[in-house]
Order: C-alpha cells, then structure tokens, then sequence
C-alpha cells in the first residue's frame, strides 16, 4: 500500500522545514519507526521517522532543500507497486473530520475491497492550531490526556492526527504545547574578510526574527528594575560549594528557584495572555535563556517551585548542553510560564528582556559587581545584582510586578526564607 | 393396586360410614390429623390478615378448604420422603411440620424465615425436612420432583417424591415430558394433583379438552386414582397406597385429589367474581375438611368439647406465637443480598 | 503431552469424572447407544451401565428439570443438549430452577449440575441451528458460563465445573471438535474464570473466544508481518469475567479489539468494552472496537454465511482502526 511521506508540522508554529540529511535512500526497505531524515525545524533538528512499511521508492527533495509542510518529500511503497498515481500530484490534502473507522460491525454484509491504491498521508498537520471541538473542548483519547499532563504538553496546542482531530498518544510523543521564548538575539555572523556576505536565514533566525517582531509590538510593555543584595546568597552559595560538587549550584540556580517560588506567591504573574481570556497557570514552568550557536532558545524547568536546587542545578546544566546540541525536544522547550534571562556571564549590568508570549512576564538578569552601599549610615562594599522585570500591562500592572519582583528581591537577599 | 399396563382411572374407596371407618384408627393420631388441619387454617387466615395489613408482601396463595389433602398426604407418607409443591405451599409446609414461627417469618420476609427471607411465600424449602420447595413456574417443578425419584433410584433409596400441583398444570408440556419419562424409567415419584377446579379464573372445563385430569395417565400407562380430597383419610389412604407403589417397584402414580379452595386464587383474587359464584361457594363450604372431620371424630368418641377446646387453644397460641415471632424478628442483612448466588464449596 | 481432538478431551474429562465420582452422571438424546450425537459420549454407556447415561426423549425442558431434581437429591449431573439451539426450550429449568435455588431457599438447596453441549455456527445450518447463547446465559446471576477454545481448556474446564458444585453453562463448538491440541497427561485442571494468552504482543490487545480464537491468532500472524503484535487472550469463561487479565493486557497495549461469533448487543463483546472502557480509562488510546456476527438471522447460503461471521480480514481492519492505521 503506497504512502507518501510529507514534511510534517513538529510544531504548530512550523511552517516549512529544511530537510538536512536523508538517513534512508532510495531503494531501501523501511519499517515503521524507521528514521528517514533529518529535518530542521523552526526552533530544532528533529527525526523525521517512517510510518508505514515497504521500500522508500522515490525520495522527492534533495538534502538542503526548504519545502514547506505538508509537501511531500517521499514516497514508500512495495517494491513492485505501481505509484504513478502518487507522483508530481500536489502533496496530500489533510482529510478534515474523518469519520469514525468502520468495522465488521457497522457493515458486516459489505465485503472491503481488496487492495486500496490510495494512501492517506501518515499524519495530518496543515494549520497550527487544531479544528476546534464543540464548545472548544480538545478531542483527546484518555491515554493522550495522560502523557499530556506527564510532560506538561498543552493539548489545546496539539494538531490530532485521529477521526475528527482527535489527539492521539502519538501526537503528543512529537507535540510541542505553547510557543519557545526568545530575547533578545545574541551573536553576530563574522564578518567577512572582503565586500559582503549573505547568510541565508537559518530556521532559527528567521522564526526568531518573526516572533520578535510579532511580540514586541502587541505587547505594552513596562519595565521594573530593582537592585539587589546578593551578598548572603553568594555566602550561601560558596559554603555550598565547599561542601562538594554535589551541592555545588550557580546564581542562576538561586535565581530560578526564588523567581519559581516568588511565582506561586504572585498567581497574577504566573499566567499567559490568551488574546480573550488570561490563563492563570497551577504549575509553575520557568523557561530559562540559553545562547546557541547563532540563536537562542529557552529550555523549561517544570514545576520549578517543587525542584530542590541540586535538581534545578542539574536540569539546567542538562538542558543548556542539549539546548547547544540543538537536540531539545519540542516538550522540553514549551510550555514555560515565566521565563529568566542571564546576561551576567557576560558582564552586562543590566538589560531589558522582550517577554515571550504567550507569557506575561520575563525577568532580565545581570552581573553581581562589588560597589558601596549605604547599609545603617556607613558605606559598604557589597555584591549587587541589578534585574529588570519586563512586564505585559495587559495581564500584569505596575504594582502587581513590583510586589512580584519585591518578593523575588526578598528571597534572594534572604536565601534561607526560600526554604519557608 | 397394581400397576401395570391395564390401569385406569379408579374411584379411591372412602373406607366406609363416618364414624364407622375410623374404628381401627388411634385416636391421637386423628385428633394430630385434625390439628394439623386447623393449624393450616387458623395459619392461612392469619397470614390473609397480614397480607391486608402489609406485613406481607407480593403474591400470597392461601390453602383454606384444601387442608385434607396436605395433612392426608402427609400422613401417608415417611419422614425422609422428598416434598416438592407449586406457590401454593403453605399449606404443604406446615402439614410437613415445618415450624409455624419459620413459615409465618418467611411471609414476613425476615431473617428467621426458612430462606432467611430470600424466598418468600411462593419459595418455603426446608432441606432437614426433606421438603423442597415452593416453586412458582406453573408445572416448573414436576421436573424436578421426577428428578429427585431418579436420584432415588440411583441412590437404591428407598424414598418417594412426591410433587403437589394444581389441575392447570397438567395441560402444560413439563407435566407431559415428566411422566412419560417416570413411567419409562420406573422413577418412584407421587403426581399428586390438587384439582380444585381453577387455575387462577379460568375452570378446568374450559382449560382442558378433557376433564377428567386422572385419565390423562392413560397416555403414560401410569396408574392413577381420583380422590375426595376434602376427606383427610381418604387422601391419606391414596398415598399410602401410591407410595408402597413407587417403594416397591420405582411406579409412578397420578393421583387427582379433587378439592376446593375457599379463598380466592391468590391475596389479589376475589373470594368469588366473575368466574365462580357466591352460591357455588358456599355449597362448596358445606364440605369444609375441617368442619367434616371434627364432625366425624366426635361421631367417633374421640374428640369430646374439652379436648376440642385445648385443641384449638394449642393451635391458636402457635399461630399468635408465629405472628409475633415473625413481627419481632430482624430483616436479613443488606449483605445477605450478594450470599448465596454461588456455592464456594466443591459438588 | 498428548495431543487429542477437542470431542476425545471432552470424552476423557467425562470418562475421568464418572470414575472418580459415583454421582455424576450423564443424560441426554442419543447419549449412549448411539454414542453421543457429536461422539463425545462415544464408549461411556458401556463403562457404565444405562443407571448412568441415560438416553432421553426428545424432551429438553423435562430432562433438564430431572437433572435439576437430581441434583437437588444428592447427584451431580451432566445434562447434554444435542446443541445449545434446542436448548432455549430447557430455558425455565435453567435459568428459574438451576441457577435460582441456592439463592431461593436461603443456600439449602444445592444444585451442582453441569448443562453442556456444541453452540454457535457450523456450516450452513441456517437461522434455528447456529446460535450460542452465551451473552443471555451470562446474564444471569447463579450461572457460570464457560466456552473452551482448545482441547486441553475443553478437558480441563468440563473437568472443573463437574466438580464445581454450581450450575454450570458448559457451550462446546460444533466445529471444533475435530480441532487437535496437546493436553497434559495426568489429572489436567483448569480454573474456571481465568482467561489465557494464547498469543504475547504490545501492539493491540484482541480479546476473543471459542472459535473466534483461532480467527484472532490467524489475524495476529498477518498482522505481525506489519510489525503489528497483537495479543490474543482467550476468555475461557464468560461468567465470571476475567476482568484482571483484560485489564492487564490493555494496561500494556492500549487498544483493544473484541472478536465474537454471536450478536453485537448485550453481548460478550459490550460487557468486556464496559470493563475495559471502566478499568482501563486512562490507558486507552482508541475506543474499544468489537468485530461480532452479523446482527441477523444466519442465513443458509454460502457466502452470505461467510459475511456475517468474524473473519481474519475484519478483525485486521478492526486492529488498524484502533491504531488510526490506513
């Protein structure tokens, strides 16, 4: 039974992908399962895997080439089938609101045909968002509902591939739920030696580009700075750290558990702007900013306010590696609820971060550097730590924030009232 | 009597003039046969009132003016002869000596009752009696009956089953299948049949193109007998005869035992109505067994008005016990409901 | 190991019963001097007399009412019903004598008896001669209902509910008699209410039984050639319904398909989607889809017959609808 293989949305936000590499040539066998390609994707390179049987027959798009979703880029087939039919045709179309299989049962008198030529695409993703259901509830099969909520994957923001869009276990194996989070770009391409030199936009700088563009100008922005002390927290943290590497944590730790804990104090902060409803969030995911090469992505620590600092400590390391091995999974960067971003490393006093929606809020991180403070009338030298909350006044005002941030401040200059 | 192929339907001899015939008879013995009578009377008219009361519930078949027939039966037969009747078992269960407090319990449908309240009045069993049933499926039990006489014959027992059903049933194929199959195998059971010439409200003349419901035995080449039944001793006779039959050499026997029941077929059945008249009633209760019977043992010089007194005395504190007894007594309780549906112990 | 037919299984768990157990005993038409209309009773009445195995008339509501009897006095009797057709006139002893009078009479009355005979489908016996009952047995309390596939559960379940001591609905297949399996040697049990993996796989659970097994084994053998493992589970028992094993299965697979020879409603295969769809919730991927006899009358014709049973291409194209497959 011919099927044709179509470059498949692995993201609702996806729109075209660039087919890196062919793993499978033609005249190969497949099974199901089998990795076909490697595929650029938005924000990652993903597997692209078989999802029927048979002999990769024709391979329709060489390596390097762009096509956009739903096109297709193969063809599987037995080796002898004629698949003519399937050939030069424009890519499948997305059957919408199959109806339900029909079994023995519901015709048992009709004997099926035998053979059917036509193949329906494996998997269905044209738009982005799914058809929605009556009353805008999410078609789900229980099992879906489970590994959904098990890996924090938004329902609402997965495309089924099942009867009448019903999400299935495999649509949330490949889902991304939410959007990424992107600040600011960092990173500048070398310049050339001589004249001028066109980079073709990489997947990443392109949908970075638009998101930037698409946020930044929707979003009333306002911008909180506070300076904070950090002088018991490093306290805190060297002590650790003399006591083994296993204790070992970074600012940035300390940093992401006082925001996750400051979260579940501060619910109005914790939510997404849904366009005609706020969603305030239960859990609390913090998305933290990682620098790629010639990008940047935003990897979720979920639940962040129930991680100890060894677990956010070792998450953070685990993801930030995988984050520039450019082999995040789609789960591992949505979904955040607020995010934070450290510019410190790199010496920057302080910044102002652009808020990934559909969040309502991001916290910019800058340098800790030694300078006098006034503390009981004398001067001081202390570490300080100076962050800006960008804030979307939609969902959050000016005095919402500052609690937020006060709380946030307080935490980290009293690091043992996190263990409250 | 003797079974074989030349039987027919034959007249059971009445033994005699009242009075005259029971000269042999020991006194004790019928002045029992007359309580027995009067318990299931005072029993089933108590019961009638309970049922009005609300105390019992659903469906209640009362037996008054068929008393002989039971206590008849009874009397003719052995103490670990098996016992199966039809809803209308009362009447059966007592003469059975089933305690009074244990049936009047199970009308009650309390925990104390002979199937701890689970049965009701159409399903009385008592297993130490012997007595098996109760069943409510008009002719369901004459299978039954002709199976426990197989498992007699198969034991090389030397027991009778005896199966009591109304005239109705016998129109009814299970009634058919049984004995033809207890006629050709030999089984040792007793078709005691209680014609009382209604099945609910239809008469057997218009039920049964032929009437005469011991004929029927002809097709089986079965002996039967038809019996007065509203003369305890003459039914007594017949089963006694009909069991020595079936001990003897496994025949079966149809007996129709032609009574009258005074009441209506059930508590929700008119005493008289569209189907039988007030006059035909009453004519009917001119023959009442009890009435006849006491008659007769006074004839006899063995019931005087002081042993009659203590008679009915005795039978009304059992019956005024039976009611209180069933009135103080517990509702099964609710986890009875799911016992009983299996049995856990292997056959 | 032996290997057996199905009826010469049956015939030795009979055999084995009657030797060990003085009041078993069997009854039914053709049962002795014939030797058993389907030749499951082939030899008994020459081992043990006519006492017991007892030839009857053609009177299924009377001798299942003997049995009943009997059984009520102290015997343990096997009742055949030359098939489960003709059984619907024993239906008032079945369902208002045997399986009522433990309950009735407040647990007095035992009523150990097995009813036993071939039900379902053979070929072109048309509308009167081609059902199995099982769903309407299993509806009623007091009754167990049991249908072996193979001839070892065949031996060892009749040996089971001879002895179970409740009455038991026995439904044997006309066309599996001639079916072949190895049965253990020696005393060779199996507990009834246990249903059995005939076949391992992590793809689709395929819950089937009686003759519908070996249709969901042949399915499972294509299946497995596109990568598809299914595995089959062979109730064994309708009533008690293994609920665990299903459960278990599908707690693995996520998907299960329901093969069955009788009518879709009421049936085995609703009972077993309630269980699954009640236990198992939040483990399934897809609806729970049955593959059932065609909702008529069987009719005598040929291929009209084959269209309204189970077969191996319906039972594929259920499996792949629960896998949201072409």
């Amino acid at each position: 039974m011919a099927t044709t293989v179509v470059m498949e949305a692995l993201s609702p936000t996806m729109e075209e992908g660039r087919l890196v590499s062919w793993k499978k040539h033609e005249g190969d066998a497949v099974k199901t399962g089998d990795v076909l390609a490697e595929v650029e994707t938005d924000k990652a390179v993903m597997e692209m895997v078989a999802r029927a049987d048979g002999v990769l027959r024709n391979v329709l798009v060489a390596e390097g080439a762009t096509v956009p979703v739903s096109s297709a880029v193969a063809i599987i087939a037995g080796p002898d089938e004629d698949i003519a039919g399937l050939l030069g045709g424009p890519a499948s179309p997305r059957p919408e609101g199959r109806a339900p299989p029909a079994t023995a049962t519901d015709a048992p008198a009709a004997p099926g045909p035998s053979g059917r030529a036509a193949a329906e695409p494996a998997v269905q993703r044209g738009a982005p968002e799914p058809p929605p259901a009556p009353g805008g509830r999410v078609r789900s099969s229980p099992l879906a509902r489970r590994l959904a909520a098990e890996k924090g994957v938004d329902l609402a923001r997965v495309a089924g591939s099942g009867p009448q869009g019903r999400v299935v276990a495999r649509d949330i194996a490949q889902a991304p739920a939410g959007t990424p989070a992107l600040a600011a770009a960092t990173g500048a391409p070398p310049m050339p030696a001589s004249g001028f030199r066109d980079v073709p936009l990489t997947q990443i700088r392109k949908t970075i580009a638009k998101r930037l563009a698409q946020s930044i100008g929707p979003i009333p922005h306002f911008f909180l700075t506070s300076e904070i002390d950090m002088e018991r927290a490093v306290e805190a943290r060297t002590h650790l750290k003399a006591m083994g590497p296993e204790f070992t944590v970074s600012v940035n730790d300390l940093v992401i558990k006082a925001v996750a804990l400051a979260l579940t104090r501060h619910p109005a902060v914790n939510t997404w702007w849904m366009d005609d409803r706020i969603r305030y969030h239960g859990d609390v995911h913090v998305g933290m900013a990682v620098a790629v090469e010639d990008g940047l992505i935003t990897p979720v620590i979920r639940f962040a306010d129930r991680k100890g600092l060894a677990d956010i400590s070792a998450e953070a390391k685990a993801l930030a590696e995988k984050a520039r091995a450019r082999r995040l999974t789609p789960e591992e960067y949505t979904g955040a609820t607020f995010s934070v971003s450290n510019l410190g490393m790199l010496d920057i006093d302080e910044f102002t971060a652009v808020i990934n929606p559909p969040e309502t809020g991001i916290l910019a991180v800058g340098r800790i550097v030694a300078k006098p403070v006034v503390r009981d009338g004398a001067i001081e030298a202390r570490r300080m730590m100076r962050v800006t909350m960008s804030c979307d006044h939609r969902a959050v005002d000016g005095a919402t924030g500052a609690q937020f941030l006060l709380t946030v401040k307080m935490m980290l200059e009293n690091p043992l009232a996190m263990l409250l | 009597m003797k079974a074989g192929k030349e039987s027919k339907a034959a007249r059971a001899p009445s033994g005699g003039a009242p009075g005259k015939r029971l000269a042999g008879e020991d006194a004790a013995a019928m002045r029992r046969l007359l309580r027995d009578m009067l318990l299931i009377r005072r029993f089933e008219e108590r019961a009638g009132e309970q049922y009005a009361l609300g105390k019992i519930g659903g469906f209640c078949h009362l037996y008054i003016g068929q008393e002989a027939v039971a206590v008849g039966a009874m009397a003719g037969l052995n103490a670990d002869d098996y016992v199966l009747c039809s809803y209308r078992d009362h009447g059966q269960a007592l003469a059975r000596g089933i305690p009074p407090r244990a049936v009047m319990a199970e009308l009650f449908g309390k925990a104390t009752g002979t199937s701890h309240g689970k049965g009701g009045s159409m399903h009385v069993f008592d297993v130490d009696k012997a007595f098996l049933g109760g069943h409510a499926i008009v002719g369901g039990h004459i299978p039954l009956a002709t199976g426990v006489g197989f498992a007699i014959r198969y034991q090389g027992g030397s027991q009778v089953s005896v199966c009591f059903f109304g005239e109705a049933a016998v129109n009814n194929g299970a009634f058919h299948e049984s004995l033809n199959m207890a006629a050709l195998w030999k089984v040792p059971v007793i078709y005691l049949c209680e014609n009382n010439r209604y099945g609910m409200g239809t008469a057997l003349e218009r039920a049964a193109a032929v009437y005469d419901v011991a004929a029927r035995s002809c097709s089986y080449d079965m002996p039967s007998e038809t019996v007065d039944g509203m003369d305890v001793i003459a039914v007594r006779e017949a089963v006694r005869r009909a069991a020595e039959r079936a001990r003897d050499d496994g025949t079966p026997t149809l007996l129709e035992v032609r009574t009258y029941r005074f009441m209506g077929h059930s508590m929700s059945d008119p005493i008289h109505g569209h189907y039988r008249t007030k006059e035909e009633v009453d004519q009917q209760k001119l023959r009442d067994p009890v009435v006849t019977f006491h008659k007769e043992l006074e004839q006899a010089g063995m019931l005087d008005a002081e042993a009659w007194t203590a008679l009915e005395a005795g039978v009304n504190d059992a019956v005024d016990d039976a009611v209180r007894f069933a009135d103080q007594s517990a509702d099964p309780d609710p986890a009875e409901l799911l016992t009983d549906v299996y049995r856990e112990t292997p056959a | 190991m032996s290997v057996l037919t199905y009826r010469d299984a049956l015939n030795q768990a009979l055999r084995e019963e009657m030797q060990r157990d003085g009041r078993v005993f069997l009854m039914g038409e053709e049962v002795g001097v014939y030797q058993g209309a389907y030749k499951v009773s082939r030899g008994l009445l020459e081992e043990f007399g006519p006492t017991r195995v007892v030839d009857t008339p053609i009177t299924e509501l009377g001798f299942a009412g003997i049995g009943a009897g009997a059984a009520m006095a102290g015997l343990v009797p096997v009742i055949e019903f030359m098939t489960w057709n003709f059984a619907l006139l024993a239906v008032d002893q079945i369902v208002n004598s045997a399986a009522k009078m433990l309950y009735m009479s407040g647990g007095q009355i035992p009523m150990p008896i097995v009813f036993r005979g071939p039900g379902g489908a053979a070929l072109q016996l048309a509308a009167q001669h081609s059902q199995s009952f099982e769903a309407f047995f299993a509806n009623i309390p007091g009754l167990k209902v049991v249908m072996p596939a193979t001839p070892a559960d065949a031996k060892g379940l009749l040996k089971s509910a001879i002895r179970d001591g409740n009455p038991v609905v026995f439904i044997e297949g006309e066309m599996l008699y001639n079916t072949k399996g190895e049965v253990p040697e020696g005393e060779h049990l199996v507990p009834i209410g246990k249903a059995d993996v005939k076949r391992e796989g992590a793809d689709v659970t395929i819950v089937s039984h009686a003759k519908t097994v070996s249709v969901a084994l042949k399915a499972a053998d294509e299946l497995a050639k596109e990568n598809v493992h299914a595995e089959v589970l062979d109730l064994r028992t309708i009533r008690p319904l293994d609920v665990a094993a299903v459960t278990a299965s599908v707690h693995k697979t996520h998907r299960c398909v329901v093969v069955e020879e009788s009518w879709p409603f009421a049936g085995v295969g609703a009972q077993v989607a309630y269980e699954v769809q009640r236990e198992a919730f939040d483990d399934l991927d897809a609806p729970v889809i049955r593959v059932s006899g065609a909702d008529v009358p069987m009719p005598y014709n040929k291929q009209l017959e084959r269209l309204a049973k189970p077969d191996v291409p319906k039972v594929i194209a259920a499996v792949k609808s629960v896998l949201y497959q072409a």
